[in-house]
Order: C-alpha cells, then structure tokens, then sequence
C-alpha cells in the first residue's frame, strides 16, 4: 500500500515476536529471590544475537527476566525505567517495590492484550523490599499474573518445572539455588534449539539486587547414546528420547 | 498619569516610553524579596544552598522544600515565589523525560536550561499572564563525562551560564563571598564547598529577618552524582 493510505482492512497489529528470547526461571530461597536466563535472542530458529541481558533491574529492590519479543521488553523497560525515575523524584523516602512494580506490569500486559495488541513477553518480576517477604510473580502476554515459589517461561515450563518440583525446597542455601537454576538452563540447552549455554543470574537479597557476568555452563555431547549411528538398526531401538 | 513610565505598569503586552516592561522588573523585585540561595559548579559536582525562613515555629523541619531534583543528575534551586517556581520544576522535569524518551539520553544541560529561558520568556509576552516571580539555578552533571554545569534563568528568560552565583535577597554579598573562596581555590571540590556555602549563607543573613532554616544538596561523586539523594537541613534559632 501506499504512504498516507488507508487499508479498508481492520487494523493489523503485530501477532507474532520476531527476535526471542526463551527461558526465564525464577525461585524464592533461604534469603531471598534469584533468577536466571540465557542471553541468546533468536531470529526465528536462528541463534542471532548471542549476548543480549534479559534480566533487568528495576528500582532498588526489583528484577525482571523476560522471555518472548525483546523489543517489546525493551519497550517496557524503559516504562519501568520511566516509573522508578517519577517515583524517585517524590523524594518522600519510600520507593517501589516488587509487588507494585509486578503489578504495575500486571496491568501494561492485560491492557496491551484488551486493546488486541499485546506485548509478546512471558516476564518473571522477582524481588525482595528489605525485610518483606521475597516476592515472585509471573506475567505472560495475556496479562495472566500470579504469585508463585518458583516459575519458568518459555520451553523452561515443560523442561524446568518438573526439576524445580523435585528439587525445590524453601529453605535453599543461594550456592543450592544457583546449582538448581543453573541444572534448569543446562537441561533446556541440551533439548530446546532456542537456549544458549551463556547464562547470566540475578539475586534480590533484600538489600542488594545484582545480576551476575555471563558465564557458560560446560555441555557435553559425546554421550555414546548421542553418537551412535541407531538408523539402520533394528526396530525396537529408541534413539535418545 | 503623570510623568514617563506611570500607567506602563499594568501589562507585559505595552512598553513604556524608555522602553522597559515594568511588570517583568516587578518580577525581578519578587525574587530579591525571597531567602538567599546560591550554587556552585565545583570540580566535581554542583553545590546548592537556600536560605528558608520559618513563617512559623511549628513549621515541619525538611518541609517546603527550595532545592528539587529535575532527573537523576540534575537540581534546581530557587529564589522568589515558591509556588511559581514549582512550575518551572515540573515543566524542566517533563522537558527531561520526553528529550530520554525521544533520545534515549539525557537531556543535554544546556538545552534544558535554554528551554526553561523560553519558558520563562513566553509568560513575559501576554497580557493574559504574568512573568514569573522566581529566579531559578539550574544545576546538572553529565552522564557520560561528569562535566558539572550551572546556569540561571530569570524571569525575563535570560539564561546566565555561571561557575557560581547567587539570588535573592543576600545575593550581591553571597556573590562577593563566593569571588573571595574560588580566588584562593579555583579548584574546588564539592566536599569542600560544603562549609563554605553554609558559612556564606550564615553571613549574609539579616538578623532583622525571621530565623530561617538552611537546605543544602549536592550532585556529586558523594551522592553517586544523583541529585536529591545528598541534602541536608539545619534549623537555626
């Protein structure tokens, strides 16, 4: 169509992410809030970008992990960024914390979604405000929110969850919970085509939030089972699923 | 209306016959009016100081603020009416988000203090509003470099770029002050400009006047250069 025209259509608007990112998992222990993803974007089923942030801090006590469209995170990062300014600029000595801000992302989803024009994220705000509870929440792109111990996006809710439900307990030392976090990113490399081996974690203890290096999980794949030629073999052989 | 200029006075819109427009100096003669604040533009950083006095005993300490921050490493100061100033604040606030949400940056110090001087130019223009009746000190560091700047803006619109000035009722013997302590110490640092802005509003406070309270802030490496997170206030009395 043309510039300045006008299609007799109805409005189209954007359906599908473009570039992705995928796992997000997220889990409360002993002393607080940790997250962890991998920093690849994906165009399509292509490894595009390999070193983009998918956690995000936000205000003082506050991380956001996103799975999904990452102009779309980007997009509500600098309307996080935006709110945790205006907050700032009050100076009435108390800021935002974790619930507000997960809620406040709570609301920018459903709205988006209501008008038919969603942003295509799975988010994971976690955080701790000093001395409350740690606080973990999940918002997808239909603006379904809920509060949970432990939480995965993207292909992580089929290969992360069911390790989280074995091995969760809510006493984790942060040395267990990053083992576990990490176990969920390691598993997901090894069977979801859109996972990377760099991951980076971030840990809300209630006083600080920070968001680790990345750094890359070792992987192995000369697994015997892996290697073997089992195509002309006889009928009853699996193969490695 | 007897003699030049008498009968001049009643609107921004009409020059008098020596070509001045009263109701802009009246706004300048508001701001002369006020407590003395100054700022310095250190090494490092940008000092603010304001000398508010107390209506009243039972006046909140730390309450009807005189310095605000603008964004993360920008503060304003003033002097003259409070409440007009507050405009000036929340228009520089809102010029700072849309230039980040149009940029993705900061707002550049000198066009933010160029936009607040036409702002304050344009209520200098209509006879359906008057000029504002503050000064205000601009004072920000950049991003990236961490360069301190300082500027005035007046009621008219001018914008003043300044390594230090001040305004208000004390601000020709503040300013005299400030000469003396950047002509033994050009190089500054915000530490220790500290006492000697406290000091200078001391001294050129009248005893005539009301007990006031002293309200300092600073944007420098102390308050991780964020403007508002360093301040102070010390009632005296």
């Amino acid at each position: 169509m043309a510039p300045g025209q006008y299609s007799m259509d109805a409005k189209q608007h954007t359906m599908s992410p473009v570039v992705t990112g995928a796992t997000v998992i997220g889990m409360k222990y002993k002393d607080g809030v940790i997250l962890a993803a991998d920093t690849l974007a994906s165009y399509g089923n292509e490894a595009r970008y390999k070193d983009v942030c998918r956690l995000k801090k936000i205000g003082e006590y506050t991380l956001l992990g996103a799975g999904g469209e990452i102009s779309d995170f980007q997009y509500l990062s600098n309307l996080l960024d935006e709110l945790a300014d205006e907050d700032w600029l009050h100076e009435d000595g108390c800021s935002m914390g974790p619930k507000e801000y997960s809620s406040y992302i709570g609301r920018v989803m459903y709205n988006r979604r209501s008008k038919f024009n969603p942003l295509y994220n799975q988010f994971v705000v976690v955080g701790k405000k000093q001395d409350q509870a740690p606080h973990l929440m999940y918002v997808d792109h239909q603006g379904t929110a809920f509060e949970e111990d432990f939480v995965a996006t993207g292909f992580g809710m089929h290969l992360g969850i069911p390790l989280l439900r074995n091995n969760w307990r809510p006493d984790m030392s942060l040395d267990e919970a990053k083992a576990l976090v990490t176990k969920c990113l390691e598993v997901c490399f090894y069977r979801d085509c859109k996972a990377y081996c760099k991951i980076q974690i971030g840990v809300c203890t209630g006083t600080t939030v920070e968001i680790s290096p990345p750094t890359t999980i070792n992987h192995f794949w000369g697994h015997g089972a892996w290697t073997e030629r089992r195509l002309e073999e006889t009928s009853d052989s699996t193969g490695t699923w | 209306m007897a003699g030049t200029g008498a009968g001049y006075d009643l609107s921004v819109t009409t020059f008098s016959p020596d070509g001045r427009v009263f109701q802009v100096e009246y706004a300048g003669k508001a701001v002369e009016n006020s407590g003395t604040t100054l700022a310095i533009c250190c090494k490092d950083g940008v000092v603010f100081a304001a000398e508010k006095f107390l209506l009243s005993k039972m006046l909140v300490p730390g309450t009807a603020k005189r310095i605000f921050p603008v964004h993360r490493r920008a503060g304003m100061s003033i002097a003259g009416m409070v409440a007009d100033a507050r405009q000036i604040v929340s228009r520089a606030r809102s010029e700072a988000t849309q230039y980040q949400n149009a940029y993705c940056e900061e707002v550049p110090p000198e066009l933010l203090a160029e936009r607040l001087g036409l702002f304050m130019h344009a209520y200098t223009l209509y006879w359906s509003v008057r000029p504002f009746g503050c000064a205000v000190l601009l004072g920000c560091v950049d991003e990236e470099s961490k360069k301190p700047d300082l500027f005035c803006i007046e009621p008219n619109g001018m914008v003043y770029k300044y390594t230090a000035t001040a305004e208000g009722k004390g601000k020709q013997a503040a300013k005299t002050e400030i000469e003396k302590v950047l002509a033994n110490n050009p190089e500054l640092t915000c530490e220790q400009a500290l006492v000697h802005v406290a000091k200078i509003i001391h001294k050129v406070h009248d005893e005539k006047d009301k007990d006031f309270e002293l309200e300092i802030s600073w944007i420098s490496p102390a308050s991780n250069y964020q403007a508002g997170t360093g301040s102070e206030h010390e009632v005296t009395s």
